[in-house]
């Protein structure tokens, strides 16, 4: 940029863009400025005037950094530059006086705190805080409102930066926080008592500079200072939230955003945060063989003859559900491939093309939403499929970008333009996508899994060849799109997978009933539907429990890490599928996940290219005749799609409370 | 003040038909998309209607408004003008406490209020009729000490004649606003000490005759109230006297022709181009009108510039434009515009 301004920051001359706040231009220099109420990701507020920076020339009096912009800085009388100091004496004596007024009514809560260690009060009090208070009055009380089971709250504690708010209006696009009264008596709630509705209000905690909006399933259980902090990436959806797994001992104690402005910026929705719980419960910890129809517990070696018997000669079908990492799924792939068996992954029928990369993921990336001039929705629900890439969609909605969607039409928080629901009315948003920069498509499984899928498909990716669009394929499983580049399909999907195997391997499959007749072997983390059916069960590791790759719905590949160790003598899912391997006789050819990778990168490189992005050449599909009827979502229910959601009981919750909201209310007798 | 919306709410709230065309017109005050900016006065009407904000009437004004009911109770928990709970049926009396009330009898008539009304501030009395509050200046310091009631300032009150006119509005009387020792406004307590005899024929000052032509001021607002008078609509029919006679001419004047010489006076004419605005080629047709001296060019008045104005044609546009009878005036009071002395100057 050719408009740059010069400013003299503590004696370093910078030279910045004029837009920038004082506060990001000291950021540049390496100055990090306190702060509370300000946040990169809000609009600023300017409340809590703990950024207060010396101006030299300029009115005798600090000024807010982070609410002042370089080019209304003045410069010297004889154009010099303009002069910020940071570190001044009036700078630090006008912080400790913010600081004082702060902890007035700040309860010496910091023991018994959560937030405790990980507080922005905590350690700017350290730098900038005095031992003793000469404030003699009694400290405030407050009403801690009930903002229902994930959000606590301890009010005495709020500082009113109004980032909560804030979040909850702009971000998250469900206005239900508010700041009522004023001066002393101003105090953060929802209305009147509300609880949030929001499947992002997690991140009111991670944005609370205080211990005032805590985690309400965390409250109380571990000290910051005390977990064992894993990167991560979560599986709940396929948008490969970016995480940290935070642990103590064997005990994933909490899971927490990391930034990645390409995937999910700073969010997190609720159902990935909140799902540790899930983690431990219904957790296979041992096989299992069903002996006389009933499923009894058994050694490895029981399990893994009873596997072999059973596919030993014998039609195998492998399917791969939502939640298992690329490695597995390429183990089960050479060891089904070895056995002559057919394998699938597109359990509910999706019809997404084998081979053909740009029509499964699409060749638009989720940060490619921030600057489309429109965006067109065709069955899909982002709210309810990816609440972050719904938010980011809002976001661009908020800086002028039209949204449309053909399909069924639902609050998602912003306008949204309804074209209508059958497939026919792809054709009116054809027009309002050719006028706009830069649009973008995004086709959910709500569309590919009807039985005219196909002809949908191809009718979107020609409606945005023709428009200059690009095309996201949302997809509603954390494993589809690896398993997909692995090829771990067979023509005429799931039914042609199927069809006369005598025994289905199902790694992780709980999301489909499998039809009665075959031996079924379920290697996976949770009892749940997949178990159940089973006839010899092999304990797995969860996503925390294991190393594993996960390509996001736009095909990034990223890699989680292990956290912790799984329950019993649940194993990691390859080593099981290495281990049997041997059992059968069919030893794959590797023996750590290292070579396994190495083998697998060979073949596919791009899902060896971590965190990038790979270019998807553009084959259009054959387009074919459509039907009429109209679009549906998917309908999964959005805290309990997958078995760790079921097996929690947070998410039993949210969605307990979640169907009370939309169930009509019962008539007074 | 901690407030909170009060725990007996009504089932629901209406404007009533004249206050939603009110309501109605305010909002189509603002441009698409900016209706919230009504909220402000939506809720102060509903106050006036009804008394106070309940919890149906932030949500029937949400409603209007296209805002979230959150953020309408932010506003009304914002402003302590707002009564989030049921106030006197008659009036919710304003006390102004603050400095000039205070040492003037605010806390005589504090006690009054405790007496008469509640023992406490925006407590309804024991027959519904009053509360009262004690609220920062109203701006009516030189009538200390004062209160409001309704919509009127009740000015320079004692404390027997503020029972007075508590108990007046206990019968359903309307007292009548303004200083209640005999005052007009606000001028010195021992009478005029200048401009007197300026005040024939008035009732009262200009808010005390509104209030004495509206009759009732205390009453709840349904919207289909008389407009108030026009405040001296026998003046507003006279056109406004202005002070710069240059630039207007009632029509009738006809355009006269100025002082003309037929030579220079002692053969000397004025350096004309010494006016911004007069070149060679000006300064040539107007001698050529027979004006040669700055004392001419400042004696013109409007008929005059016109008669000017129309002998020089196009060229003439310059004369009101610049203003030559200004400048000539301050030329032939020897001090000279800026420009003129930058002239000057430089020659």
């Amino acid at each position: 940029m050719s408009d740059l301004r010069k400013v003299i920051i503590d004696d370093i001359e910078v030279e910045v863009d004029p837009h920038l706040t004082i506060l990001q231009a000291c950021e540049l220099v390496g100055i990090e400025i306190p702060r509370f109420c300000y946040h990169e990701r809000l609009s600023i507020a300017g409340n809590c005037r703990m950024c207060l920076v010396e101006v030299v020339g300029g009115p005798p009096k600090p000024a807010a950094s982070c609410a002042m912009q370089v080019r209304d800085l003045r410069p010297g009388p004889e154009g010099q530059p303009p002069v910020v100091r940071t570190k001044s004496p009036m700078v630090k004596k006008a912080r400790e006086g913010v600081m004082e007024f702060l902890l007035i009514n700040h309860p010496l809560d910091c023991p018994i705190c959560d937030q405790g260690g990980e507080c922005d009060l905590q350690d700017q009090a350290m730098a900038y805080g005095v031992d003793f208070s000469r404030f003699r009055e009694p400290k405030r009380s407050k009403i801690d409102p009930d903002l229902g089971p994930l959000v606590a709250t301890c009010m005495t504690r709020c500082i009113l930066c109004t980032r909560c708010v804030r979040f909850a209006t702009e971000v998250a696009g469900v206005p239900e926080m508010g700041q009522f009264n004023r001066g002393e008596d101003s105090e953060i709630s929802s209305y009147l008592g509300a609880m949030l509705t929001s499947e992002l209000q997690g991140n009111v905690i991670d944005l609370c500079p205080v211990g005032a909006l805590i985690s309400k399933p965390y409250a109380y259980t571990a000290r910051s200072w005390e977990l064992r902090k894993t990167e991560s990436i979560d599986v709940i959806d396929a948008l490969g939230t970016n995480i940290r797994v935070d642990v103590r001992g064997r005990e994933v104690m909490r899971i927490m955003p990391r930034n990645h402005d390409g995937v999910n910026e700073e969010w997190m929705a609720d159902r990935s945060r909140f799902i540790w719980d899930g983690l431990k419960r219904q957790r296979l910890d041992r096989p299992y063989v069903r002996v006389d129809g009933k499923l009894r517990e058994a050694t490895w070696g029981e399990a893994f003859r009873a596997v072999a018997e059973a596919v030993r000669g014998r039609k195998v079908a492998a399917l791969a559900g939502d939640l298992a990492p690329v490695e597995a799924i390429y183990a089960l792939r050479e060891l089904v491939r070895g056995l002559g068996g057919t394998t699938e992954c597109r359990l509910d029928r999706a019809a997404l093309p084998a081979g053909n990369r740009a029509a499964y993921v699409g060749n638009a990336m989720i940060r490619d939403i921030d600057t489309a001039g429109a965006i067109l929705l065709v069955g899909t629900n982002p709210r309810n499929e990816a609440p972050v890439l719904n938010a980011r969609i809002r976001k661009a909605w908020l800086k002028g970008a039209e949204v449309g969607i053909v399909g069924e039409a639902a609050d998602l928080t912003y306008t949204c333009r309804h074209f209508g629901s059958g497939p026919g009315d792809l054709e009116k948003a054809r027009d309002g996508l050719k006028a706009a920069a830069q649009p973008v498509i995004v086709i959910g499984q709500g569309a590919l899994t009807r039985p005219d899928g196909a002809a949908l498909l191809a009718e979107t990716m020609a409606l945005a060849e023709a428009c200059g669009a690009k095309m996201l394929v949302l997809h509603t499983a954390a494993s589809r799109v690896g398993a997909m580049d692995l090829g771990f399909t067979t023509e005429g999907g799931l039914d042609a997978a199927i069809d006369g195997a005598e025994t289905i391997f199902a790694l992780g499959v709980d999301e489909i009933d499998l039809p009665e007749g075959p031996f079924v072997i379920y290697q996976g983390s949770h009892g749940d539907r997949g178990a159940h059916r089973a006839d010899v069960i092999l304990p797995a590791c969860a996503y925390t429990e294991e190393s594993g790759i996960f390509v996001n719905t736009e095909g990034r590949p990223q890699m989680a890490n292990r956290a912790g160790f799984p329950p019993g003598e649940a194993r990691e899912n390859w080593a099981i599928l290495r281990a049997l391997s041997a059992e059968i006789g069919m030893t794959l050819p590797f023996n750590s996940i290292a070579e396994l990778r190495a083998q697998m990168f060979a073949e596919i490189p791009h899902l060896g290219r971590i965190d990038q992005v790979p270019e998807n050449g553009w084959t259009p599909l054959a387009t074919g005749n459509m039907t009429d009827d109209a679009i549906v979502n998917v309908a999964k229910d959005h805290y309990l799609g997958t078995p760790i959601g079921r097996a929690s009981g947070t998410m039993a919750e949210m969605s307990r409370l979640r169907n009370s909201r939309q169930a009509p209310p019962l008539a007074a007798e | 003040m901690l407030r909170r919306l009060h725990p007996d709410q009504p089932e629901s709230f209406a404007f009533t038909p004249a206050n939603l065309e009110w309501a109605k017109r305010q909002i189509a005050k603002y441009p698409e998309g900016r209706q919230a900016s009504a909220v402000i006065p939506l809720l102060m009407r509903v106050q006036e209607q009804e008394g106070w904000i309940s919890k149906p009437a932030i949500e029937h004004v949400a409603g209007m408004l296209g805002m979230p009911y959150i953020r309408v109770l932010e506003v009304a928990t914002f402003y302590f003008q707002f009564q989030l709970a049921p106030r006197g049926s008659v009036a919710h009396v304003h006390v102004c406490g603050t400095t000039s009330c205070m040492l003037c009898g605010a806390e005589d008539l504090i006690a009054v209020c405790e007496r008469v009304i509640a023992p406490e501030p925006f407590m309804v009395s024991e027959d519904g009729k009053f509360s009262w509050e004690e609220v920062e200046c109203l701006g009516a310091c030189s009538n200390a000490p004062m209160a409001l009631i309704g919509k009127d300032y009740y000015e320079d009150l004692t404390a027997e004649r503020f029972e007075e006119i508590l108990e007046a509005l206990r019968r359903g009387e309307v007292p009548r606003p303004g200083p209640q020792n005999g005052r007009f406004s606000s001028e010195p307590l021992g009478g005029l000490t200048s401009l007197e005899g300026t005040r024939p024929g008035h009732k009262g000052n200009a808010s005390v005759e509104l209030a004495l032509a509206l009759g009732d001021t205390v009453k709840r607002i349904t919207g289909d109230e008389p407009s108030p008078p026009v405040p001296h609509a026998e003046l507003q029919a006279v056109e406004p006297a202005r002070d710069d006679v240059t630039e207007e001419r009632s029509a009738d004047e006809p355009a006269a022709p100025p002082f003309r010489l037929d030579a220079p006076r002692d053969g000397r004419p004025d350096d004309l181009k010494l006016l911004k605005g007069i070149g060679p080629k000006l300064e040539a047709r107007l001698n050529a009108l027979g004006i040669y001296h700055f004392d001419q060019i400042a004696s013109w008045g409007p008929a005059e510039i016109e008669w000017v104005q129309a002998e020089l044609g196009p060229a003439g546009m310059g004369v009101l434009k610049e203003d030559f009878v200004d400048q000539a005036r301050a030329l032939v009071e020897s001090s000279g515009t800026a420009y003129t002395q930058r002239k000057l100057g430089s020659d």
